[in-house]
């Protein structure tokens, strides 16, 4: 058993079963793929091609918006069809390049570099920068920023994120048994930009057959070491990872960098590692498309810009009967879509299909003071007591009780027995908080 | 896309447990307790029990269709409530006193403050004390092996001689629920290992009690006094079951440990100062009113600003 882990925490049925025994295997990419131009946080992307150009893949069609951006390159060859707005995951109609695929699939060149030896850590970082990699654990953050603290030297741990606490997900453990060289290449990368600093691949103990096969791959590495993490949800959160890893503790005003830190999910460890060695530009993630509603339960290789309902289709469709829920990403932080016509993004890890909605299921009644959700809470907060404060819209009480430092795990509203919403109250009000703030 | 689906906010999966689950878990650690106490009594114990019982879920179920608010018993809080208020009524009381103490404590207590969850003052102790002060002698006459007795802890307080081990096994007169420490302490397992309560509240509350006898009360030095003290009474009732209400004790770790200590020093005053041989009840109402100025001064340090270990 491992020891390594936070205080707080739940055990959800993990449902990983259903999909971790089932090989990568590559969707087929949809006639018509949709690029939209926000897939990362910060500045949307600015399209560079014109309706009617024809693209190659991995063509850059969209360039970065800022520094805190990130750029968008064509999985597939064709014509731009569109520039319009578009269904996209979270329901918006937002800005999106559409592109008729004509299933050629002709390259352009790849983004030109030079062998690894010969590379200064500005052109890593540039080429990072330039294939459009950013944190595919679900965040989005583009990782040329975060690869580019203000003081390098003081990163002491480049830590990848392996814990995949979500239930249902299994993408990353698939990618961690099938091409755990690629990963842990990546990360050597990663650390040749900090001097100063380990490698730490942190998966959670319930896959010890991915934690044998990184720790056969990495014997002779001293720089890198595997280590197990209590299997609990939110293991794979950023400062609880962080704090079970190396026992250093970050807030909400901090970045892992004031820690000494740089967290990055395997998916992005794998990209960097394509981008940097093959010149390859982040066009494609995994995706477990899972659920009991499910037929055929898998792992995809998706050429990103693929419809979501094209992947439920090549899973089989649904069993039985239509789902009541599906997903976009794991049970805990996923967000529900009501049309499954919007596009996969670099952000999506999964699509979860389920016969049945708890949330449905379930209607919230007084809180009865019990503290479990107390007892779970990562961030030692009173997710009951900043529902409340929430709910009447008291934010002077709200961040008196701290509830900006709430990481939105939902560890609350998953145990609280009288099912109350509480993380998404506590959500709404550190949204209008942190927008409130924006406007001073 | 002709189907409708569910669309709400994450975490799209909750936990089994709910708040009747948690409620039947109790009336089942509490049933040792009420079945020594029906054995120990007699009949009338197990017709106070059942009036109690009908009369709160009645009380509650009726409050609510009258003010047409949505109907909360199957919640089975008023059941929890109505045994509470039975275990702790002595077992000679009339069924009418019975029916008065547990209209109250739904009724004034609970629902007019807003039901479940939103009472400042465990119901059950609520509608004892009110029954204390209005039937002062029905309430605190005990009939045992139908003689009208002194309970241990007043024939402590006049300087008598008690027998210990009846008092653990709970072969004494008292409250209906209150005497059989080994029942109790069984159900109060049975309550932590489920992890509806843990040992926080009970723990400290305990162990300052002890505290207190040691430095303050002329026999302190005597265990057998000390164990007369924690069997006696509705300590260990009191302690397990009704201190641990979640409505009425903080909802914070440092909040508990403060609670238990209040609680245990407000009990040796008033068992060992006041005139009273009792002091249990009055101590847990007394801090109940306490919690919210508990939680208040502690609010938990957060993940990252001091608040991880």
């Amino acid at each position: 058993m491992a020891t390594l882990t936070f205080k707080g925490g739940i055990h959800p049925y993990d449902g990983k079963d259903l999909s971790k025994n089932k090989p990568i295997a590559e969707a087929m990419p949809t006639d018509e793929m949709i690029f939209p131009m926000v897939q990362h946080i910060g500045a949307p992307a600015v399209p560079i091609v014109a309706v009617g150009e024809r693209v190659l893949a991995n063509q850059k069609i969209a360039e970065a918006g800022g520094f805190v951006s990130a750029n968008i390159y064509s999985s597939v060859s064709g014509t731009v069809k569109a520039i319009e707005k578009r269904r996209v995951i979270n329901g918006d109609m937002a800005n999106c390049i559409v592109i008729a695929n004509d299933n050629m699939f002709e390259y352009a060149p790849p983004i030109p570099v030079k062998p690894i030896a010969e590379m200064t850590k500005e052109e890593v970082i540039g080429v990072i920068k330039e294939a459009g990699i950013v944190g595919m654990g679900g965040a989005g953050f583009p990782t040329h920023v975060k690869l580019s603290p203000k003081d390098p030297d003081k990163i002491n741990y480049v830590i990848a994120n392996c814990a995949e606490c979500e239930p249902y997900l299994t993408s990353d453990y698939r990618r961690m048994i099938e091409e755990p060289e690629k990963l842990v290449a990546g990360l050597k990368i990663i650390l040749c930009l900090f001097d100063h600093a380990k490698g730490i691949l942190a998966v959670e103990d319930n896959k010890p057959d991915a934690i044998k096969k990184l720790k056969d791959l990495t014997l002779d590495e001293p720089r890198i070491e595997v280590k197990a993490l209590k299997t609990k949800y939110p293991q794979g959160s950023e400062r609880q990872l962080i704090y079970a890893t190396t026992r250093r503790a970050i807030n909400s005003t901090m970045l892992p960098a004031d820690a000494g830190c740089v967290v990055d999910n395997v998916d992005t460890i794998v990209a960097i590692y394509h981008a940097v060695i093959e010149g390859k530009p982040l066009t494609e993630r995994i995706i477990t498309v899972t659920g009991d509603a499910i037929r055929f339960p898998q792992n995809f290789k998706v050429k990103c810009g693929t419809l979501y309902s094209s992947l439920i289709e090549e899973a089989g469709g649904f069993r039985d009967a239509y789902p009541e829920k599906i997903i976009s990403g794991g049970p805990m932080m996923g967000v529900s879509l009501f049309d499954t016509n919007v596009p996969t993004t670099k952000i999506s890890s999964a699509l979860l299909c389920m016969k049945k909605d708890d949330v449905k299921a379930s209607k919230p009644t007084n809180c009865i003071n019990c503290g479990m959700c107390v007892g779970v809470c990562p961030s030692r907060l009173i997710p009951s007591r900043l529902a409340d404060f929430a709910e009447n819209g008291d934010k002077g009480q709200y961040e008196l009780y701290h509830g900006m430092e709430c990481v939105e795990c939902g560890s609350c509203s998953y145990i609280c027995p009288a099912k109350r919403h509480l993380a998404q109250s506590i959500r709404t009000m550190r949204k209008q908080i942190l927008a409130d703030r924006r406007k001073k | 896309m002709n189907e409708m689906m569910s669309v709400s906010s994450s975490p799209h999966i909750r936990n089994k447990l709910n708040t009747s689950m948690i409620m039947f878990v109790v009336i089942i650690a509490l049933l040792p307790a009420t079945c020594f106490g029906i054995y120990n009594f007699g009949i009338n114990a197990a017709i106070l029990v059942a009036v109690c019982i009908a009369t709160c879920v009645l009380s509650e179920f009726l409050y609510e269709k009258l003010l047409k608010l949505p109907v909360t018993i199957s919640d089975l809080s008023a059941v929890v409530t109505g045994l509470l208020i039975a275990l702790n009524l002595p077992s000679t009381l009339p069924w009418w006193i019975a029916v008065i103490g547990s209209v109250f404590a739904i009724v004034v207590v609970k629902m007019l403050f807003g039901g479940i969850g939103q009472n400042f003052m465990n119901p059950a102790l609520g509608a004892r004390c009110f029954l204390l002060i209005c039937f002062t002698a029905r309430m605190t006459t005990f009939t045992y092996d139908g003689v009208a007795t002194a309970t241990p802890l007043a024939v402590l307080k006049s300087g008598g001689e008690v027998n210990t081990w009846n008092m653990v096994m709970g072969f004494i007169p008292g409250t209906i629920g209150e005497t059989s420490v080994i029942a109790i302490v069984a159900g109060a397992i049975l309550l932590i290992l489920v992890g509806v309560i843990d040992l926080k509240i009970p723990g400290t509350y305990i162990v300052t009690f002890v505290l207190f006898l040691v430095i303050f009360a002329e026999n302190g030095r005597d265990p057998y006094y000390i164990c007369a003290q924690l069997a006696g009474g509705g300590l260990m009732l009191g302690a397990f079951f009704m201190a641990t209400d979640y409505a009425t004790s903080p909802i914070t770790d440092s909040g508990k440990i403060i609670f238990g200590i209040l609680l245990g020093i407000m009990t040796g005053i008033f068992r060992v100062f006041s005139s009273s041989a009792e002091g249990v009840s009055y101590a847990i109402v007394f801090c109940n009113l306490l919690v919210p100025l508990i939680e208040r001064a502690t609010i938990p340090k957060p993940f990252g600003k001091g608040g991880e270990i």
